[in-house]
């Protein structure tokens, strides 16, 4: 598989040519990148925060939601249903899998969930292989953001203008979520200190599986959102598993503000090599993560203690 | 059963490398299967020094497998250089080498992090194997023409251009580096590896520079994956970029989990079951790209059910069916268990010139903050050579906050703290314990999944080696004194007849003598005892206020309990802290009659003690 297909999540045009306004277009390639880094991070830390659990197979639920959505699409040609339907699968699935699986690691090492997550990672890229194959899928744009956009001071394809606001929107509802409603208020404690929320009386095990139903459904949601975008096969979950853990590391586990943060400065990052050497990329987003380590070991909004 | 006869390991794994010719090719695995399974045995051992001992799991050991592999071949292609055997090792020392730089950063952090930051990592190598460094790595063509060894003796020729003869080679590699990890593991350093993987904490608070010990497996792993991927790039011919994939992480995780990790032979095992199983799938059954849903699978339900492997659960049945033989036994041994009154304590360390009268310890305006809250303010002070200190104070007077500024497991916000006449404020505990000042501590902190003697020994080991050195390969039996400080410490605490015992299999109040026991093997002569008496039985008490007697003689100890009764039998001078203030300070007898004491305890004193 030739390198370039593995950068999932690069949505660069005419790279190579550096000029202004190739370079703002980058810095918008790198806003659309970042903000849907930061939502896939989101869902990564969510979880991690409040069940102390590292969901390798995160990356598999970026996946199956393409995929849930695609299946949806070839029989509604709808886009919308795609989305709705390809985020409720994911969820479903996380819920599922907390209650089968991940339940039983609560209290063995973190090398165990590791393992098994990353185990289950592979199974869920296996099956949607085996009924779908290997070749890449792609789900066209909703008819109305079809082509490209007059900015004034630059053309844009009008799909990655409304992806960022797409994701924008799923960013805020998120944060509403955590920040705004109870079960936000129970997950934000629970990162502090989950002993404490257990011995408060409050039912931690449904918490956890909607928690984990909820970061897998992040995950999966961008995975229909950037299906337009960047063509679904198998194996796209593992390159943005990696580019989530860099976010995760920049930003701090378990912080959400940390991975909007990560995600966005993740993305810019990515785009912005890429306008000079897309080989670049991923080279330079561990030359910032080194960075982070070094300067500031917990990450840029991390709290010492935490791992 | 490696204890007593240390080679028998070595002679078995031999053995079967010599029978494995004649025996595998008839359950049908084919010669060139049976040579990847070496190569990933081999490249598995480091990984399970790093995993399986140490316990760091690192998901990113395709960076240094491509990288020695992809470094040997270079050589041995584009570069024209002609000696096989010299380039693998040049690839792996290169491995090693970018081991040591990338566990630099990696090590930052533990757990979860430590696995991320090196998926992060390998992910660079793979990119910058694909597209930067093509020119030298042939990009995703890989280094084609890699030639197989040959060795002129002079009175022959030694080719390994088939298989089998190919075998040899690698059996022979294999073989080596079976010798050198079994020596690794049995090594001090080895028996710190262990400490570190179930408790690092107490690792480093034994006077053990962990990160550096952690750093030794790094590198040790990643030349093991070096020297792993020349071997590959000799034994195909050609070096495939493949080896720099997230995949090949993945398969070798994989593959220790599945045959057992901590057991050397699990990857092995793995490998073998992994790749036969692969074969079988894809060209007896015809699954095509199937057959790594099954793995997944079969690999899943392993993690759940079958915690430590194939090789783990071939052990636990060795277990079970001997202590169904040793359970009759049993009750005779324990009720032989011999008191150990009679026992000498060893010494307290002596340092040349040190002073043995006089303060040993002097803390000037101890102070610790915690954001608004300062849980220790001001405090002063001083303990003499040979006193024994207790220290008393109401649940949230600050003592325990007190003893890790004392031990340098938390540092003082303000204050000074000198300890045998040096300023030991903001040290670190490791070097303090290396100074001779340690303490055992209020909650366990044992090392559960090893021996009694393992722990003892690992507590001793700061003491005779220091705090950092590198002696892989001699054997842990040889170190001098050491079996000695074991035995007289596991006597002195009574715990002479469970040496041999696993400490997850240890009662309560063994525990707690041990946890005692490991503050005494290395040889303070300043030891704080934090709540040693927490949660003890009436007669545990008594045997433990015995015990700390004995081990008083020509040993300064300060001890915290809310056990005043004992406590004020053992004691000389007792210090009363109160909201994180020196309240008074006197003799056991005033501090009972101390108006000032009553009032801070209201009576609680009765409740604490009854």
């Amino acid at each position: 598989m030739p390198a370039s297909d593995r950068i999932i999540i690069n949505l660069g045009t005419g790279s190579g040519v550096i000029n202004w306004a190739n370079f703002i277009s980058q810095c918008f390639n790198g806003l659309v990148t970042g903000a849907l880094l930061a939502l896939i991070s989101s869902g990564l830390t969510i979880i991690y925060g409040t069940l102390g659990v590292l969901n390798l197979a995160h990356g598999a639920m970026f996946m199956l939601g393409g995929y849930a959505g695609w299946v949806t699409y070839t029989y509604t040609d709808s886009f919308l249903a795609a989305v709705v339907a390809g985020s409720l699968f994911v969820m479903l699935v996380g819920v599922v899998m907390e209650r089968l699986v991940i339940r039983h690691f609560y209290t063995r090492p973190h090398e165990d969930q590791l393992l098994v997550t990353f185990g289950l990672g592979i199974v869920f890229v296996e099956t949607v292989r085996f009924f779908f194959g290997s070749l890449s899928q792609t789900v066209p744009p909703p008819g109305p953001l079809v082509g490209i956009t007059d900015l004034g001071f630059m053309i844009y394809p009008t799909y990655r203008l409304a992806l960022l606001g797409i994701v924008a929107v799923a960013l805020l509802t998120l944060y509403f979520v955590l920040y705004r409603t109870r079960i936000g208020m129970i997950v934000r404690a629970g990162i502090e200190d989950s002993v404490m929320v257990d011995s408060l009386g409050i039912n931690v095990y449904k918490v956890f599986m909607l928690v984990f139903g909820i970061g897998a459904m992040a995950a999966g949601f961008a995975g229909i959102v950037n299906a337009p975008v960047v063509s679904i096969a198998p194996d796209v979950g593992e390159a943005i598993l990696v580019q989530t853990f860099v976010v995760v590391v920049i930003g701090g586990v378990g912080s959400f503000p940390g991975a909007v943060i990560g995600g966005l400065i993740a993305g810019e990052i990515i785009s912005i090599t890429t306008m000079f050497n897309p080989a670049y990329s991923q080279i330079m987003l561990f030359v910032a993560m080194t960075l982070v380590l070094v300067l500031r070991p917990h990450g840029l909004l991390g709290q010492a203690g935490r791992e | 059963m490696q204890i007593k006869r240390p080679y028998l390991v070595e002679l078995f794994t031999a053995l079967a490398l010599l029978l494995a010719p004649f025996v595998l090719p008839h359950l049908g695995f084919s010669p060139s299967t049976i040579n990847r399974i070496l190569i990933w045995g081999l490249f598995g051992l480091g990984f399970d020094i790093l995993f399986g001992y140490t316990g760091l799991l690192s998901f990113g050991q395709s960076a240094f497998y491509g990288t020695g592999g992809m470094f040997a071949a270079y050589l041995l292609t584009e570069a024209g250089f002609p000696y096989v055997m010299l380039s693998i090792v040049i690839g792996a020392v290169v491995a090693g080498v970018v081991g040591y730089l990338v566990g630099l950063i990696a090590l930052k952090r533990t757990g979860i992090y430590f696995a991320m930051i090196t998926v992060a990592i390998a992910e660079v190598f793979f990119f910058a194997e694909f597209n930067p460094l093509s020119a030298y790595t042939g990009g995703e063509n890989g280094l084609p023409g890699v030639p197989t060894p040959v060795f002129n003796l002079g009175f022959t020729v030694l080719k390994f251009d088939t298989d089998w003869t190919m075998y040899t080679f690698l059996a022979f590699w294999y073989f080596v580096g079976i010798v050198i990890a079994l020596r690794i593991v049995r090594s001090p350093v080895g028996a710190i590896l262990s400490a570190i993987r179930d408790n690092p904490l107490r690792a480093s608070a034994l006077g053990h520079n962990i990160h550096g010990y952690k750093l030794t497996a790094f590198v040790v792993a990643a030349i093991y994956a070096g020297f792993a991927g020349g071997l590959l790039a000799t034994m195909q011919g050609f070096m495939p970029p493949d080896a720099f994939m997230f995949d090949t992480s993945g398969q070798l995780v994989m593959q220790t989990a599945i045959g057992g990790a901590g057991t050397l032979f699990g990857p092995l095992i793995g490998a073998t079951v992994w790749l036969y199983l692969s074969d079988f799938f894809q060209n007896v059954l015809h699954l095509g790209p199937t057959w790594k849903l099954v793995l997944g699978i079969v690999f899943v339900l392993l993690v759940v059910f079958l915690r430590r492997g194939i090789v783990g659960a071939i052990d636990d049945l060795y277990r079970m069916a001997r202590s169904d033989r040793k359970n009759t036994a049993e009750p005779v041994a324990a009720s032989s268990e011999a008191k150990a009154a009679a026992v000498e304590a060893m010494p307290a360390r002596r340092r040349d010139g040190a002073q043995t009268s006089g303060p040993i310890l002097q803390a000037t305006g101890l102070t610790k903050r915690y954001g608004g809250l300062a849980a220790n303010s001001d405090i002063d002070f001083s303990v003499d050579h040979g006193e024994m200190r207790g220290i008393i104070g109401p649940n949230g007077a600050g003592k325990s906050t007190f003893f890790k500024m004392l031990t340098c497991e938390v540092e003082p916000s303000a204050g000074k703290i000198v300890f045998e006449g040096r300023d030991i404020t903001g040290m670190g505990v490791t070097d303090v314990c290396q100074l001779g000042l340690t303490k055992s501590y209020q909650i366990n902190q044992l090392f559960d999944r090893l021996t009694v003697r393992r722990n003892l020994m690992i507590a001793a080991l700061g003491e005779t080696r220091g705090k950092f050195k590198l002696d892989l390969f001699k054997s842990i039996r040889s170190v001098p004194g050491l079996e000695d400080q074991v035995e007289r410490t596991a006597a002195l605490v009574n715990l002479t007849a469970r040496l041999d015992t696993p400490v997850s299999e240890l009662a309560y109040g063994e525990k707690r003598r041990l946890e005692i026991g490991l503050a005494l093997a290395t040889s303070p002569s300043l030891l704080l005892l934090d709540e040693p008496l927490a949660g003890m039985s009436p007669s545990e008490r008594v045997e433990t206020v015995a015990l700390l007697k004995s081990i008083a003689r020509g040993r300064t100890m300060i001890i915290i309990d809310h056990d005043m009764d004992s406590l004020f039998e053992l004691v000389g001078k007792v210090t009363v802290l109160q909201e994180g203030r020196v309240l008074v300070e006197g003799t056991p007898a005033e501090i009972k009659t101390n108006a000032k004491v009553q009032e801070a305890y209201l009576g609680g004193v009765h409740g604490e003690v009854a």
